[in-house]
């Protein structure tokens, strides 16, 4: 997309480095390629730029790129505009960065003990938020108990992962000042705000403009917008506009994903099952920094914090703590799946201990269907419901008693076979104000009233009659335009096909507000009763039009088959098309009072969005629909593997609008659930670098790997809009994760399961093994490398090699660093720097990521000519690395030595992220080209043609005695 | 074997849709940009430019290929087929389109590219396939949206079962 003449191509240099301080940035060499525009630091937009606030009040400056200290491998931290994108790429390469390596901590556990590592000086702690919450009497509940499960876990780190990346065209105008940014954004529009807060310019000089479609967003696409202040704030600096498309790897480590959580959950039961009340403890690691609309996902699901139960008395503690980690944000179902795991499973367990079936313990305490609409204690008003009868139906559908018959039977085979469910509520249409549940009622009073959610939209029917609707509701495929066209058309009494629907927004042109976007189920639920609310006027004032030509009531007027007819009397009729065009050509023929043209925009808040009250209800959305998921797996003891034997999941979405675009969007739901319970993670290593860089270490789920489902449906039309629907794009995205895990416990016989359910610790899990999480040992720089095996992503290796030559001669040739420089393969330079310290440049490339590297190596603990230790560090452009290695001579008579070599190294930066599982065989295949190149040279006698002058200078010059 | 300087740009002819097109390309540009930004056709979807997520998936001289993977001076001379081959000439869709748009078989389209290409190949060498061998074909492919599900219904469809 070229919206504008004389646009750069840029390229976001980023940081290699978990935590660091930048000593320096040398851009000089990048500015001199030809074919460079520019090059924009962290320094230069911090000039003219301001950070970019969140809800919680902390002294965090969040810029869109690092300007003294790098906080997360994939940070922001050079922008390169240049002619074209390869170019830019180019130039990337040749900016010089010093950084000072400070302690990183990928972990929110870790991140909170005494002593860790500090992200925010400032802070003067890694906890950044922590409110506790309280609705009814949950310690008398807990005191009355007959039984209390507690469960703690983690809850992994995952994205959606749209399969269009970002991609921003900025360009900066002078007089007036004005930012344009085209995008593929997809709101909440209350981030234009926060972005001419940072840009320093009132709303309308920052003229957003978005793309009619997206490929995907999933919530994902929310967390552009730093993206958009930066290359705005780029194209001002440069004087040009600039395009950044992101691509994949940039996506992977630089993007946005689902928060992670360390959470406990305690549930309170009475003896038959009653749930009396729930506590819930909330760890969310929020990656580097809060950036907005955090901590907005671990309030989203707060207000209804009941789940689809009558238990009054809850306790909620949420702590939000910073690592050096991607910031989070929005993901398919927003807080929902943590959310679920803690309810569901805690139920599930309850139901075990209690010796109750879990369908029935849930049946006990569900909501009944003439309890709506339902104040949950948190707030929420459930709008209309029947929890019971979605139960029923998937048990029906998953022939539940047919399917404990099998479990047994397989049981008796001592197969591991289980069965889980997960019941849950679905929040759509959201309350802005929910966020502000992260300040307290005094906070809030002071910061003046937040609430609403305006839905908007526009109708307009031009002098030739054609209806041209205008919502501001950003799609990323969930067929806006398809359902609009279908109500509108409905209203109208035309086609669909004649009626056109723009979804694009621009804040100069359409009329928008703060939650205008794509996000929280919001088509569904607010948008398209707003839609419709616009239609009814439209038909209103063609009805009235009609009615004074034709000489009748307007209630006696249809709109049918693209016509304005008297009810009853087909022939009495004028076309919609001549009445339209009337309110254009002929406005004085109007009924008398009435207003020329045919245009209605309505703007419409659902009343339940109202501010947080003081005791922290708050109404947090419009629409509640109801999932319900039953999944029957049997594991592979062998194997580890997870067969789905059975999915059922049955839905309450309100009034459908369009059958086939729901269906897509629970199919496309359950996918991604399926995707968090088996496959797809974001590691952290124990050093925060990411180890999911490209899509063939993060693993987005593919279509063997998504077992059939079989969805049932009922409908109770929600009261809270015109047409009696519900949002529903969540749906099992928030609940397959805990039925798969709830089945895989019960199969399993234990309440501690750990998402992803991957084959390994599956696998270890049937046989009663350990398994390790990565990242959760502390890493400490400057110790070198821990010892073997004991962090995920640390290279190990050992081997012997066979040489002709006495060990004298080898050990000789060992410390000659000419002959080394000839034999190391992809070596440029090899200098002596220092007693026993050496420095070299070497190319090498992973994973096809070729990187100069440069490398200081000391040698230590020299017992000639027996052994010696090698001591190292590397960093390049593509990452960096510390490891050290022992090499050992065995004199094998004959004028032959055994050369014996282990090593242990941990690399990061982007060749971590993107070459992890090539690391260990490019090592190995790079120490036996050594070998080769060294064999080769000893037989040759020290020369094999390469620089060798200088035999045995190493040893005269320093290790000559040792 | 021909030798190219790094920087130096090459006259690329290549068959697009059974009209023969040019444009010229750096030795390392990639297929897919000289077919989007040389060519001017946007078709052709970029997912991921390592050849996991099948966007790109474009049929090369009878094989469907992923577009990332190859650059395009490899291509000179060579039949390219895209999606924007698949269509009549007035915009009348084809039978696997049809059944794709029929059964809700894209929601934002940015996969559906790749996969009608796999698709249309797929098809001319398996007419008759069953679910799992179309989701096993699938597999090359990443759809974040669909969940597949109404993907094999559709290719099903267009095979006539
Ligand atoms: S873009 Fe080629 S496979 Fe993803
Ligand atoms: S339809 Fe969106 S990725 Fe497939």
């Amino acid at each position: 997309m070229e919206p504008v003449a004389g646009i750069r191509h840029v390229a976001i240099l980023r940081s290699s480095h978990a935590h660091a301080r930048i000593t320096s940035i040398d851009t000089s060499k990048a500015e001199a390629l030809p074919g460079v525009h520019g090059v924009v630091t962290g320094v230069d937009i911090a000039s003219v730029t301001n950070p970019i606030p969140s809800a919680i009040r902390v002294p965090i400056k969040f810029y869109p790129i690092a300007v003294d200290k790098v906080r997360y491998v994939g940070e922001p931290v050079a922008v390169i505009a240049a002619i074209d994108r390869y170019v830019a790429e180019d130039a990337m390469e040749l900016i010089e960065i010093e950084y000072e390596s400070l302690p990183p901590v990928a972990d929110p556990v870790l991140a909170l003990e005494e002593g860790a590592s500090l992200l925010h000086d400032d802070v003067g702690s890694n906890q950044v938020h922590h409110r506790t919450f309280k609705y009814g009497d949950p310690d008398a509940a807990f005191a009355s108990a007959d039984k209390i499960v507690k469960l703690d876990w983690r809850y992994p780190r995952y994205s959606s992962t749209p399969m269009e990346t970002y991609g921003v065209v900025a360009n900066f105008e002078r007089q007036p000042d004005r930012y344009t940014i085209w995008s593929n954004f997809q709101g909440p529009f209350i981030l234009h705000a926060l972005m001419t807060g940072a840009l320093g310019v009132p709303g309308n000089r920052l003229r957003l403009i978005t793309a009619p479609h997206s490929g995907g967003s999933f919530g994902i696409k929310q967390a552009m917008f730093p993206y958009m202040v930066l290359l705005g704030a780029c194209s001002k600096l440069l004087g040009c506009p600039l395009k950044w498309i992101e691509d994949r790897l940039e996506h992977l480590i630089g993007s946005s994903m689902a928060a992670d959580r360390a959470d406990k959950v305690e549930a309170a039961f009475s003896k038959d099952g009653e749930l009396l009340g729930l506590r819930f403890d909330n760890i969310v690691n929020v990656g580097a920094f809060v950036r907005a609309p955090e901590p907005a996902s671990v309030y989203r699901m707060h207000s209804a914090s009941n789940g689809c139960y009558r238990v009054k008395n809850i306790f909620v503690e949420n702590r939000l703590v910073v690592t050096n980690t991607t910031p989070i944000g929005l993901n398919r179902g927003y807080g929902g799946p943590q959310f679920y795991f803690a309810l569901e499973r805690v139920i599930e367990a309850g139901a075990k201990e209690l010796g109750i079936d879990p369908a029935e313990i849930r049946r006990r305490n569900f909501i009944r269907a003439d309890e709506f609409p339902y104040l949950a204690p948190a707030g929420a008003t459930y709008d209309s419901g029947d929890y019971e009868a979605g139960l029923d139906q998937a048990l029906d559908l998953a022939a539940y008693d047919d399917l404990k018959a099998a479990r047994e039977k397989a049981r008796a085979e001592g197969k591991l076979f289980g069965i889980g469910m997960a019941a849950g509520i679905e929040p759509s249409g959201s309350n802005m104000a929910y966020v502000t549940l992260a300040q307290t009622p005094e906070e809030r009073a002071k910061a003046g009233g937040r609430s609403g959610g305006l839905g908007t939209a526009t109708i307009s029917v031009d002098p030739s009659g054609s209806v041209t609707v205008k919502t501001v509701s950003t799609p990323a495929g969930q067929g806006h335009q398809t359902v609009a066209a279908q109500v509108v058309a409905d209203a109208l009494g035309m086609r669909p096909d004649q009626i056109d629907v723009i979804t694009e927004v621009d804040t100069l042109t359409s009329a928008w507000s703060l939650a205008s976007g794509n996000y929280a189920n919001r088509f569904s639920s607010v948008v398209i009763g707003t839609i419709a609310e616009t239609a009814e006027k439209v038909a209103k004032k063609i009805k009235l039009i009609a009615a004074e030509n034709l000489e009748v009531a307007p209630e006696d007027i249809e709109l049918v088959g693209g016509e304005a007819r008297v009810v009853g009397v087909p022939e009495q009729a004028l076309p919609i098309r001549r009445v339209a065009s009337q309110t254009h050509w002929h406005p004085a023929g109007l009924p008398e009072g009435m207003e020329p043209g045919l245009f209605e925009t309505t703007i419409m808040n659902p009343p339940m969005l109202d501010a947080p009250d003081d005791q922290d209800r708050v109404g947090s959305a419009v629409t509640f629909g109801y999932v319900f998921d039953l999944a029957a797996v049997e594991i592979d003891r062998t194997t580890g593997e997870i067969e789905i034997v059975k999915y059922v999941s049955v839905h309450d979405v309100g009034n459908v609008l369009n059958g086939l675009v729901v269906e897509g969007q629970i199919y496309g739901g359950f996918a991604h659930g399926i995707a968090g319970a088996l496959l797809e993670e974001f590691v952290y290593d124990a050093g925060a670098n990411p180890q999911a860089g490209t899509f063939a270490d993060y693993l987005c789920i593919t279509a063997p790997e998504v077992p059939e489902v079989t969805v049932g449906h009922f409908n109770t039309p929600s009261p809270h809009n015109t047409l009696g629907a519900k949002g529903m794009g969540d749906g099992s995205s928030m609940l397959a994760p805990t039925a798969i895990a709830n089945a895989a416990a019960d199969a399993l016989g234990t309440y501690e399961i750990e998402l992803p359910l991957t084959l390994n610790k599956t696998w270890a899990k049937a046989n009663g093994q350990e398994y390790h999480r990565a990242g959760a040992t502390r890493a400490k720089v400057g110790e070198g490398p821990r010892e073997a095996g004991a962090v995920e992503g640390g290279l190990t290796g050992e081997g012997s090699v066979e040489l002709s030559a006495p060990p004298a001669v080898v050990w000789e040739m060992l410390l000659d660093p000419d002959a080394l420089a000839s034999v190391v393969p992809g070596c440029e330079k090899l200098e002596q720097v220092g007693e026993d310290s050496f420095t070299a440049e070497v190319v090498i490339g992973v994973a096809g990521i070729k990187g100069v590297y440069s490398a200081a190596i000391d040698l230590k603990d020299k017992i000639e000519p027996q052994s010696v230790r090698l001591v190292g560090k590397a960093s390049g452009g593509l990452g960096f690395g510390e490891g050290e290695g022992r090499v050992t001579l065995e004199d094998l008579g004959n004028g032959k030595t055994k050369l014996s070599y282990s090593y242990r190294a941990n690399v990061g930066g982007k060749v971590a992220a993107v070459g992890q599982r090539m690391l260990g065989t490019v090592t190995k295949l790079l120490i036996g080209q050594f070998f080769r190149g060294f064999e080769r040279r000893l037989k040759s006698g020290g020369d094999d043609g390469g620089s060798s002058g200088n035999p045995g200078f190493f040893r005269r010059m320093f290790g000559g005695g040792s | 074997m021909l030798r190219i300087k790094p920087d130096q740009k090459q006259r690329v002819t290549v068959t697009v849709n059974g009209k023969a097109v040019s444009g010229y390309a750096e030795p390392r540009m990639l297929l897919t940009d000289f077919l989007r930004h040389e060519l001017g056709m946007y078709g052709t979807h970029v997912g991921c430019e390592h050849g996991v997520c099948g966007a790109c998936t474009a049929i090369i001289d009878g094989a469907a290929t992923r577009s990332c993977l190859r650059y395009a001076v490899q291509c000179d001379g060579l039949e390219i087929q895209t999606v924007e081959g698949l269509a009549d000439a007035d915009g009348t869709l084809n039978t696997l389109q049809k059944a794709f748009n029929e059964n809700g078989a894209l929601q934002c389209g940015f996969c559906t590219a790749g996969i009608l290409m796999s698709s249309t190949k797929f098809l001319q060498e398996n007419p008759k396939p069953n679910d799992d061998e179309i989701r096993d074909m699938l597999s090359g492919h990443i759809c974040r949206c669909t969940g597949y599900t109404q993907i094999v219904r559709a290719i099903r469809q267009a095979s006539g079962q």
